[in-house]
């Protein structure tokens, strides 16, 4: 079984995630779309830190005997992993778009300076 | 008082010379600019064969970004007027008369076309669709303090003032129902006129099934997040 005490910092650490999350949109650092994923990675953990049955019957099909908690963290590198592909999908549009614009660029440039 | 029409499209070569030249049989006065928003296919050629300005995205920046880059272009060029028609063909430009009276009048600094206004008939869109409409429609009626019936209607007409802010702050994505919540906490004037809206003439929807669940829990997100926000966008130049 889950000990008390890691399910009640656990859920802590989630709910200050949400936190920061919600904070980081209402003052405009972070657009609706980006922090989608970082949402439900939130609400996800902070579910299996508050559910203690729940993460002992999934620690138990996936045959973690000992230690329930450590499915918190297996979860939780799961979903970093997913954030971290996903960013680097928006990195790769934002460099190609980035040579876009500097191509247009430099051809107007060369328009405005020859007319 | 000199008025635009703001056309945002995407591969819509189909229906965009059939939408400008029922712009122009509406008003022949009436300045167009077909805000391109990265198309692979003619719509830009086929615009400007129609003599519309164009104004050609060099990728696509989604329905919001290019909506205001026509705003942009209406408040840097000083119009009193913009109207907006989407180039798939569903707004008809022949109801854009009483989209504007409102605001030629002078009622409202905003005016929506809405599909569910009582004396309303025509397309309605599908039944999931509609659903979503709805609660929509009922979430910014709370929050605007007035009834909304289509708060996803890009079917709209706005003064300067409104021009004006949206070229300095419009939403992302899929804006029209943020921008509702926007107008009222700008204090700016907003009202429905009932109006029959058409199916699309050709191409698709930018919204499709998968898309719409990401649609709705990001306009939530944003409606609820957004209520909780205090600071109001300065407007310098309205």
């Amino acid at each position: 079984m889950t000990p008390l005490k890691v399910s009640i910092a656990a859920s802590i650490a989630s709910v200050l995630l949400l936190l920061i999350v919600f904070e980081l949109i209402r003052s405009r650092r972070l657009r609706e779309r980006y922090a989608l994923l970082w949402l439900l990675t939130g609400v996800v953990l902070l579910v299996l830190s508050a559910w203690r049955g729940g993460l002992n019957t999934i620690a138990h099909w996936v045959g973690v005997q000992t230690y329930p908690p450590a499915i918190l963290f297996a979860v939780a590198a799961f979903f970093i992993l997913a954030v971290l592909l996903h960013y680097s999908t928006v990195i790769s549009r934002l460099s190609d778009q980035n040579s876009l614009l500097a191509q247009r660029v430099a051809l107007l440039e060369e328009k405005v300076d020859a007319g | 008082m000199k008025r635009i029409a703001i056309v945002p499209a995407l591969n819509e070569e189909g229906s965009i010379g059939i939408v400008l030249d029922e712009l122009r049989a509406f008003d022949a006065q009436l300045d167009v600019v077909v805000v391109d928003d990265g198309s692979i296919d003619r719509t830009a050629d086929v615009a400007r064969a129609h003599g519309a300005h164009v104004l050609r995205l060099p990728f696509n920046l989604g329905i919001g970004g290019s909506v205001q880059t026509g705003f942009r272009y209406a408040h840097e060029n000083g119009y009193d007027l913009a109207v907006r028609v989407d180039g798939d063909g569903q707004h008809d430009p022949g109801q854009l008369g009483a989209v504007i009276e409102p605001v030629v009048r002078g009622d409202v600094d905003i005016c929506v076309g809405s599909r569910w206004l009582e004396s309303s008939d025509g397309y309605r869109s599908s039944a999931s669709r509609r659903a979503g409409i709805r609660i929509l429609a009922t979430t910014v009626s709370m929050l605007t303090h007035q009834r909304i019936t289509d708060p996803t209607s890009g079917f709209q007409a706005l003064n300067r003032k409104a021009i004006a802010l949206f070229a300095a702050d419009y939403p992302h994505d899929y804006p029209e129902v943020e921008a509702l919540v926007m107008v009222s906490r700008h204090k700016l004037r907003l009202q429905e006129v009932p109006v029959a809206m058409r199916p699309r003439a050709a191409g698709r929807s930018s919204i499709r099934a998968l898309s719409s669940v990401y649609y709705m829990v990001k306009v939530m997100l944003a409606l609820f997040v957004g209520a909780f926000r205090r600071d109001i966008v300065p407007l310098d130049h309205a």
